[in-house]
């Protein structure tokens, strides 16, 4: 509880760079990353960051310090170079993008590997703390690393807002893009320079290996909350800041906990959260749609099973048994009584005995046009498609369960206000 | 029967395009007047999108040089405006309807400029012409086909241009949308614009077009629809391929040989 309290004061001045370093980082990746994720870019993202790795231990070896900005160099033309490779690939070759990509990432990948071992067993004492780029180190983030990083950062947000317009075209419509004069090459280069360069400053957080994580999650869940691409960028650096924020609280914490990799399990974690909640898209929300779809077509149905067995003793405002409706429409028992239960909360039925019910005059309104729009779309089915009375009927199951007023009103005029059904039945009006 | 122009808007000049060394266009020349309703036509692989992505700089030329208002074409692409196919690109980007419109501005308005209420008004009576109004902040992802080709046409009006490309508009679209459109570009050229449409449907050839470009790998006629539009040169675009062209195609293909030799 003590640390909690320390961590929010902030009063430790490496415990704020660590946060705000955390924080930026997160969000201008997140930003960047949401062209990437639009570009359908996703896996040279991934490719791009552990391609990273032999250009940090070359500029290592070629300088002998650890200067952030010597590193980050080596590292973004190593970035860099692995995007060329892999378009060169494609472009020479038969071979597909994600092959091309796998193999680029495994080739670059294999050789930093190689690299940093020879450093490490080389022996060489400043050497420690270079394997901190596998799975980063955010806790480093302090003094001067820590203005390099955040510049950088600000860098990035920077560049994509002035050029926003130009990136979701060229995201959007490439083609259109270079009719309109843009200039497209440039463009590319820029944001594939960009890309790479907020892999190079993520890295120190989060390392090659978690890096396409903090590109590609914070788009693909803000997807889920949005249509527009402005609010999906806000969303996207908002689940960014989030993590960047708890990550670093977390490492604070639990001492040993790594700050990048909890980063990242914070962002899947709200990426998971955006795919099942999402108000629209959302796997919940679909659900509960298909269940209030179910529900409405139960008690629409035993409405209906109402309306036919008075249809049968001309007496509407009888009240009806649960084992009448049964032999109208034959259902399971919990059903019918859920249907009755929701149908008599909403005033349509009432219960007049054990296991006997009544249409109120609202449910006898509602009963009466369920069996009139099925009535109405069987004949029109029958009349414009030309489908013979076996045909009709099933099909008029499901659709008199969605047929809105405006609809109603189309059918019943175009149909010109029709007596009977193609089965001789009465349309009730 | 090739009849060219005096004062062409568009002169097009010994253009050969080639995918992959294969060339898939042998030597074109057009010239265009001014203020025709052109349709390019010929059979499935005839070239007729590669023409004018070619033209619009989106594919390389193998040889030859295009031409708009008798210059180079970066110097007249503000005049110049390019109807993609709709199926070109991906319908679920998070874009309103309107927004894709207003891209319509952005050639326009010059890197770090955003686009002010004229442009918003440009864009929203672009879409009015279209009859799609009422749709500007439907999402893109809930269009029809139809719908989709009429944000990009209403994208295309936005640009304000002279002349205008269009990739297979009617393709796949509804009644209602295919009159909304020949209505449109019947508009565009009284206003004295010139537009170049690729057109699959020979039953309305005539009917659209006072100009027509008749492809099969290599030009087959240029001119008047009344001139050209004859039983023979129909039978010399869609009677089949020339199997020697296909042949050194082919060859030019698998030995990836340059088709100059510069």
């Amino acid at each position: 509880m003590d640390q909690v309290i320390a961590f929010f004061s902030f009063a430790d001045i490496n415990t704020r760079f660590v946060v705000l370093g955390s924080m930026l980082l997160a969000v201008s990746t997140a930003v960047v990353g949401c062209f990437s994720f639009l570009r359908n870019r996703s896996l040279s993202g991934d490719a791009v960051a552990h391609a990273v790795l032999p250009g940090i231990c070359l500029s290592f070896m070629l300088t002998g310090t650890k200067n952030p900005i010597y590193l980050l160099i080596g590292a973004f033309i190593t970035g860099w170079l692995s995007l060329l490779a892999s378009d060169y690939l494609k472009r020479k070759t038969k071979l597909k993008e994600d092959t091309t990509i796998a193999i680029v990432l495994s080739v670059f990948f294999g050789i930093g590997i190689v690299l940093l071992t020879a450093i490490q067993q080389s022996g060489e004492a400043s050497q420690s703390g270079l394997d901190k780029f596998l799975f980063g180190q955010a806790a480093s983030l302090v003094g001067p690393d820590l203005i390099v990083f955040a510049s950088l950062a600000i860098v990035l947000l920077l560049a994509t807002f002035l050029f926003f317009k130009e990136f979701t075209l060229l995201s959007f419509d490439k083609g259109y893009a270079v009719s309109l004069g843009l200039p497209v090459k440039f463009l590319e280069i820029l944001l594939s320079s960009l890309t790479v360069l907020a892999i190079v400053t993520g890295i120190q957080a989060v390392g090659v290996v978690l890096m396409a994580a903090m590109l590609i999650t914070p788009a693909a869940g803000a997807r889920f909350w949005t249509d527009s691409l402005v609010k999906m960028i806000w969303i996207a650096a908002l689940l960014g800041a989030v993590s960047g924020f708890a990550g670093a609280f977390i490492s604070y914490v639990g001492p040993g906990l790594p700050t990048g990799p909890w980063i990242v399990m914070v962002l899947s974690g709200l990426a998971i959260l955006s795919f099942f909640f999402a108000p629209k898209k959302g796997v919940l929300f679909l659900y509960l749609n298909q269940q209030k779809h179910r529900r409405k077509i139960l008690t629409e149905n035993v409405l209906k099973a109402f309306f036919h067995a008075g249809e049968v003793e001309e007496l509407h405002k009888n009240a009806k048994t649960e084992a009448e409706i049964q032999v109208i429409r034959p259902m399971k028992p919990e059903e019918l009584s859920y249907a009755l239960r929701l149908l008599r909360r909403s005033y349509l039925v009432r219960k007049t005995g054990t296991t006997t019910w009544q249409l109120t005059d609202k449910g006898f309104i509602q009963a009466k046009r369920v069996a009139k729009l099925h009535r109405l779309w069987e004949l029109y089915l029958a009349t414009y498609l030309n489908l013979p009375p076996d045909h009709i009927h099933d099909n008029a199951e499901t659709i008199e369960h969605i047929i809105t007023p405006q609809v109603e009103q189309w059918l019943e005029q175009q149909l010109n206000y029709p007596k009977t059904d193609p089965h001789g039945e009465t349309i009730p009006y | 029967m090739i009849i060219h122009t005096p004062k062409p808007v568009l002169e097009v000049h010994d253009l050969t395009v080639s995918y992959n060394s294969k060339p898939v266009l042998w030597s074109v020349d057009i010239t265009i007047p001014e203020g025709v309703l052109a349709g390019i036509i010929g059979p499935n692989g005839a070239g007729k999108s590669t023409l004018i992505k070619a033209i619009m700089g989106l594919l390389p030329m193998a040889s030859g040089f295009v031409k708009v208002f008798d210059k180079p074409l970066e110097e007249v692409r503000q005049r110049i405006s390019y109807v993609p196919q709709r199926e070109s690109v991906d319908w679920d980007f998070p874009a309103s309807v309107f927004d894709v419109v207003l891209m319509g501005r952005y050639g326009k308005l010059g890197l770090f400029k955003k686009p002010n209420a004229e442009d918003r008004d440009i864009a929203m009576s672009s879409l009015e012409k279209l009859g799609m109004a009422n749709y500007a902040t439907r999402q893109i992802s809930q269009l029809s086909g139809g719908q989709q080709q009429r944000v990009f046409l209403a994208r295309a009006l936005a640009q304000q241009a002279d002349v205008y490309f269009m990739d297979e508009p009617f393709a796949g679209v509804d009644v209602a949308t295919e009159t909304a459109i020949i209505e449109l570009l019947k508009e565009l050229r009284a206003e004295g614009k010139t537009v170049l449409v690729v057109h699959h449907d020979l039953q309305t050839v005539t009917e659209y077009f006072d100009w027509l470009i008749m492809l099969n790998m290599k030009l087959v006629a240029s001119g008047p629809s009344e001139k050209v539009f004859t039983k023979e040169l129909l039978q010399e675009t869609y009677g089949g391929r020339l199997t020697i062209l296909s042949k050194i195609g082919d060859l030019l293909k698998n030995e990836q040989f340059p088709i100059r030799e510069r």
